[in-house]
């Protein structure tokens, strides 16, 4: 009777025992080498630089999220931002914090280039130097290069740079997501036409 | 008999083909102005090469292709440039796009041709490049410029070349009656293409629903090797992929063009544009139109300048536009709707249908899935169609692409035998759309990042500069006062040192590129005794010359002009090395090093007469403790300002190469400035009695620095001037 | 002058949801007519009554949701699956057995995931193996004799039976199925003594085989008109009669194909309940598999487990596989040497 008990024992330690070698044999042999999560959150921001979270850059607020801080904080990501971090980490996805500024539609700033005096300001504060000029001549956008920070448009002392929303594209362009509402609204509006 | 393979699913709509066959094909007219968009093809748009109020003639090249995949564009008529200018164009998002406007004259004039009666005298380059001046594009929908795809890339052959005449979807009809009423043509243009490819093998593939079409190409392809296959009517046959499956039993691979396997797909009127191109020379201006839809009375094929307005083509047809309820481009499977009939036919243009409401029922309101799974037997490409619509719905856009979402040809099959009238084919356009967009969004964040980390290296890497020059000054400094230290040793190393620290003063603007060594003071002097002997020695050649032979008596006047400047030159970098370079023959301590003394010492100073002020009103006990240590620091002051005066008594005398430079002057006195401002400000500020007196004092002495500066700098420019 | 801006395609077929749903309705028709005609009136009233639970409770929960209920309605879902439970259940089941089957299955398993096509189990199969898991005796001995529809208990005696609890003599007009008699009666005996029983009848069971058989002509019409593939219906059928072949094969242990195929709710859950298509799997090969795990537990769960028959199980247990199986079985879409596995950023 013992002897039975002892071997049962022994055979539940003896199995406990493999199974956590090969658990662990497992864990080591095929552990899953990931980004540093600093990378891979720094690949989720916008890189707009526009500081509005706090941080000076979007790289210091990877670093400040890795460490913990919230994912709310960035404006020029939105939503599909807020989503996509609370997807990586693992969180619950909440509202954009509305102290850090709203969420709005694309832009890029635009000098009034007869206005510009050439102090170099603008080209100074921009954070991906996408302001050409030299001093005492005219400064410009390159276009293609703005994330649309705002950065620019506090230190011009002339207040010649606007922000300007970028317009939908021919080129761009493409289907929105269909919603049944949606559908159902142009049948009633027809039958709404069709009566009147 | 060729065999005929199958592809998966595919779906049998009503047809619809029979209300535009029944009369032969009609020539649409002269509208009132043509809208010829710059872009009707896939690939940048073309450069317009005219201005408005140009005349121009027939088939006149107007638009030039512009980079690689382009096309060109040709006026239709001859006629009046009215404007180039955004106008509203066939395009499923309703929006504008740049367009030339041409005012038809009426005459119809064509500009010089060049046909080639025999297009086999001509190189094949040649060929494609009237091809390509040609301005044809894919006239099936897809509007893939020819000229690119008849360049196969160059490893690659094609074994096969296909004519598709399949014409799968329903209500179209231009090429059957293409087929039909110009066979030869059609025939002849796939000759042409196969002598630019030289195929082994070269079919025409056409569904079974056109018997007409087929007995007419089987006539004109007698006695050539072209092959007519058909195929059974099965939407969507006429798709490339699906065309190719069927009749070579060939899949093009994911990611891949037909010539990657070998196979090139050609559209019938594609082949009839390249036969008038080169045996005619026309360019593609016209094309078959099929006019069609109930609320049409005429419907039928037209031909069709490009650039005639739909409003226009139309009515040739008997539009009635209160019955019409969708206009749609291209097919009921694959075309768009157009909002408004004011947009240009192009290229591309293969159909339009003016449709009433009983015709294509406004979509019932979307139910839910049921995962009937209808469309999955209906896919032409073995998807999921309904796994994509669960991913697209959700935003899984990772999940849409793993299961192949970018494979989809947006046929419409899924779409139309879905129960639950979900718009499928809209959420996959959807999620493709998002997707790219988020693939542009990822570049330029990336491209963005880039450009922001490069700056911040570029600041950190300015700010270390300035900090090792900083650096660099110090340790000058520290080098000078030990130097001063030590027992006099030997001149040359005492002329070295003094020389590292001017470089290392001058030179440390650029430290990883150093300013060329300063020459030392001994060799200018030596290069300076040089010329001055050299002079010397050309004075006396000079009055010599004078003397005896005049002949070389100007030349030698120039020499000794150019060996006067030269000495000039060497006297000035002398001088220049000297601020430079102190010598020490006296061991004199260093001008700066003693105002650097100077200055501590009346720091020190003031800070110990405040601390005496404070001292003075709060704590009487270490006043005298405090009046001491100032009578001492007085006293170093004093002895300071001596040291100071003495050393730069001898200096000012010696040379006036102790001058500093006058941007040091400058900045001095703007700092000084600064400051001064700086202080006036804090003073205006403050409220406190004790704290404007003190302020009041530093005011006061600032604006005596400040002075000081001024003056420096006045006479610094003097000395200048006067230089 | 605007026209109105759609996505194509412009087309459309013409069937629609509810179409669907009606067709399927139809084809369960001569079923419940051949099971009237041999068990009496006791299916017909079974269906009536679920039918009417299953749309009110449908009604119900929609309203309850805040959804418009007569556009859900009328997607006829809720019909089919009071169908099918009354179909299912026994004829002569007390009203309650209906009650809870029904709410469980439109309730619970259905609307409570999210209504039509959210649903990961069968909802019909839900009821009715809850009501056969808490109520075994009612629900394995409430079978009608095949008696005809002359014999049985008239119309207003099954209603009576039903809703005011009359009792029956057990055995002469309730009895168990004859999957059940089988296979109890073999284990001590031989199958040309079982046959001998009265419920076998000449050819396979009576009632049961022409039951069968109007369920299978319903079946084929599904097909014929392309609402359901044959993948399910002929892996399932073929899954059964290949076990059935390879350890039934001697009648005089096991139960033999004929009753396997010919008695119980075969050909019901082959051609309704399995293809359901909210919960079965999604590929064509998927279905392929599912088909073949439903027709496998269902033999296992006859011949070795407690139940008679085992329809209902069977579907639910597949149903906890479609996940794993629509992992492994994406078609391999055109222009790509092999087929895609799994979700992305696993070994895809």
């Amino acid at each position: 009777m013992l002897t039975s008990v002892l071997i049962a024992v022994a055979v539940l330690l003896g199995l406990a025992a493999l199974f956590g070698g090969l658990l662990g044999y497992a864990a080591e042999r095929f552990r899953v080498e990931g980004n540093p999560i600093v990378e891979q959150i720094d690949a989720l921001l916008p890189q707009t630089q526009c500081g509005q979270c706090g941080y000076p850059g979007c790289r210091p607020y990877a670093e400040a999220i890795a460490s913990g801080d919230a994912i709310n904080k960035c404006p020029p990501g939105g939503e599909a931002t807020i989503h996509a971090l609370a997807d990586l980490l693992d969180v619950e996805p909440q509202p954009l914090d509305a102290e850090h500024g709203a969420a709005q539609a694309k832009r890029v700033a635009v000098i009034r280039e007869d206005e510009c005096i050439g102090c170099t300001k603008c080209i100074q504060a921009c954070p991906v130097d996408a302001i050409l000029g030299a001093a005492k001549h005219m400064h410009t956008v390159i276009e293609s290069e703005c994330t649309g920070c705002d950065l620019c448009v506090e230190p011009c002392p002339v207040d010649c740079i606007d922000m300007v929303e970028i317009q939908p594209d021919i080129r761009g362009w493409h289907w929105d997501k269909p919603t049944p509402a949606q559908r159902l609204q142009i049948i009633a509006s027809d039958r709404q036409g069709a009566t009147a | 008999m060729r065999p005929v393979y199958a592809f998966h699913g595919g779906i049998h709509p009503p047809e619809n083909k029979q209300q535009s066959t029944s009369q032969p094909i009609r020539f649409a007219g002269l509208p009132q102005r043509l809208i010829i968009p710059l872009q009707q093809h896939a690939g940048a748009p073309a450069q317009p090469l005219v201005s408005p109020g140009q005349h121009v003639l027939k088939g006149e090249l107007i638009g030039e292709p512009q980079g690689k995949i382009s096309a060109a564009i040709h006026a239709p008529t001859s006629g009046t440039i009215d404007s180039i200018a955004l106008l509203p164009v066939a395009h499923p998002s309703g929006m504008s796009d740049w367009c030339i406007t041409l005012i038809p004259d009426g005459k119809d004039t064509w500009a010089p041709r060049h046909p080639v009666a025999d297009f086999r005298q001509l190189e094949r380059e040649e060929l494609l490049e009237r091809v390509r001046y040609a301005g044809i594009v894919g006239l099936g929908g897809g509007g893939f410029p020819t000229e690119i795809k008849l360049h196969p890339p160059l490893h690659d052959n094609v074994e096969t070349l296909i004519l598709n005449g399949a014409e799968c979807e329903p209500y179209i009809t231009a090429d059957d009656m293409l087929m039909r009423e110009r066979a030869e043509e059609i025939v002849r243009g796939m000759e042409i293409m196969a002598f630019i490819l030289r195929p082994q093998t070269c079919l025409i593939g056409i569904e079974d629903n056109k018997p007409e079409a087929i007995t007419a190409l089987r006539k004109a392809v007698e006695g050539t090797r072209i092959e007519v296959v058909v195929v059974p009517t099965k939407y969507p046959s006429g798709g490339e992929k699906q065309l190719v499956k069927l009749l070579t039993d060939i899949e093009i691979p994911h990611g891949h063009i037909p010539a990657d396997v070998g196979v090139m797909c050609q559209n019938v009127g594609t082949a009839l544009a390249v036969y008038r191109a080169i045996r005619h020379g026309e360019p593609l201006i016209s094309r078959i139109t099929t006019l069609t839809g109930d609320a049409l009375a005429e419907p039928g094929n037209f031909e069709t300048l490009i650039g005639t307005p739909v409003r226009y083509l139309l009515e040739q047809a008997g539009v009635d536009y209160g019955a019409t309820r969708r206009l749609i481009k291209g097919g009921p499977m694959m075309g768009f709707t157009l909002e408004t009939p004011d947009v240009p036919v192009v290229k591309t243009t293969n159909c339009l249908i003016a449709a009433t409401a009983e015709e294509f029922p406004d979509p019932a309101p979307e139910q839910p899935c049921i995962r009937c799974g209808q469309c999955a037997e209906a896919c032409p490409m073995d998807l999921l169609p309904q796994q994509l619509f669960w991913f697209a719905r959700a935003q899984e856009f990772d999940k849409a692409e793993h299961f192949n979402l970018f494979d989809c040809i947006e046929c419409g099959a899924c779409a139309y035998v879905c129960p639950s009238s979900i718009p499928l084919v809209q959420y996959y356009r959807y999620a493709k759309g998002e997707m790219r967009e988020q693939l542009a969004d990822t570049l330029k964040s990336d491209r963005a990042r880039q450009r922001f980390e490069a700056r911040q290296a570029r600041l950190e890497r300015e700010q270390a500069e300035k900090e090792a020059k900083r650096k660099a000054r110090a340790e000058a400094a520290a080098k000078a006062q030990a130097e001063k230290a030590s027992t006099p040793v030997d001149e040359r190393a005492a002329k070295a040192a003094a020389v590292q620290a001017a470089l290392a003063r001058k030179g440390m603007t650029t430290p990883e590129a150093p300013a060329p060594a300063l020459p030392d003071r001994a060799e200018l002097q030596a290069q300076l005794d040089k010329a001055q002997e050299k002079l010397a020695k050309m004075q006396q050649a000079l009055d010599d010359a004078r003397n005896s032979n005049s002949d070389q008596v100007e030349k030698l006047e120039r020499a000794v002009a150019k060996n006067q400047e030269r000495v000039l030159q060497a006297e000035q970098a002398l001088q220049a090395a000297k601020p430079a370079a102190t010598p020490a023959p006296e061991r004199q301590p260093d001008l700066t090093e003693l105002q650097a003394q100077l200055d501590k010492a009346r720091e020190k100073l003031a800070k110990m007469q405040q601390a005496l002020d404070d001292a003075r009103s709060n704590n009487p006990a270490q006043v005298e403790k405090l009046e001491r240590a100032v009578a001492k620091n007085q006293e170093r002051v004093a002895n300071a300002e001596a040291a100071l005066n003495i050393a730069q008594a001898p200096a000012a005398s010696a040379t006036a190469a102790e001058v500093p430079d006058l941007p040091t002057l400058r900045d001095q006195l703007d700092k000084a400035r600064n400051k001064l401002a700086i202080m006036e400000q804090a003073l205006a500020d403050a409220d406190a009695p004790e704290q404007v007196e003190k302020l009041q004092r530093a005011v006061a002495k600032n604006r005596e620095r400040v002075a000081l500066a001024e003056q420096a700098l006045e006479q610094a420019k003097s000395t200048a001037t006067s230089e | 002058m605007a026209f109105v801006k759609l996505s194509s395609p412009h087309a459309q077929g013409a069937r629609r949801t509810s179409q669907v749903m009606q067709w399927v309705i139809l084809a369960t028709l001569p079923g419940l007519l051949a099971q009237t005609l041999f068990f009496g009136w006791g299916n017909l009233i079974n269906v009536v009554f679920c039918v009417a639970l299953a749309v009110a409770a449908e009604a119900l929960i929609l309203k309850l949701r805040g959804k418009p209920v007569g556009f859900y309605l009328n997607d006829y879902s809720a019909v089919v699956t009071g169908l099918l439970l009354g179909l299912a259940l026994p004829p002569l089941a007390p009203w309650w057995i209906p009650v809870v089957a029904v709410f469980t299955a439109v309730v619970l398993a259905k609307q409570l995931y999210g209504g039509l096509g959210s649903n990961p189990f069968n909802p019909a199969m839900v009821g009715y193996a809850l009501v056969l898991i808490s109520f075994p005796v009612a629900m394995t001995t409430n079978w009608a004799a095949p008696e005809g529809l002359t014999a049985a208990p008239g119309f207003l005696e099954t209603l009576s039976i039903i809703f005011a609890g009359q009792q029956v003599a057990p055995d002469t007009f309730t009895m168990a199925t004859p999957l059940d008699v089988y296979k109890h009666e073999i284990s001590a005996s031989l199958a040309s003594d079982v046959r001998q029983l009265p419920m076998f009848g000449d050819w396979v069971a009576r009632g049961w085989e022409w039951v069968n058989l109007a369920f299978l002509a319903g079946g084929l019409l599904l097909l014929w008109l392309k609402i359901i593939t044959w993948h399910i219906p002929v892996s399932m059928l073929g899954a059964l009669a290949f076990m059935s072949l390879l350890f039934g094969w001697n009648p005089d242990l096991y139960t033999p194909l004929s009753l396997h195929l010919l008695a119980g709710a075969t050909m019901l859950g082959a051609f309704f309940i399995a293809t359901d298509p909210v919960s079965a799997a999604t590929s064509r090969i998927g279905k392929l598999w599912y088909g073949a795990g439903i027709g496998v537990l269902i033999y296992l769960i006859r011949t070795w487990g407690s139940y008679p028959d085992a329809v209902a199980f069977a579907v639910l247990l597949m149903n906890f596989a479609v996940p794993f199986i629509d992992y492994y079985t994406q078609p391999r879409t055109y222009g790509h040497s092999k087929a895609r596995r799994g979700a992305p950023g696993k070994n895809g």
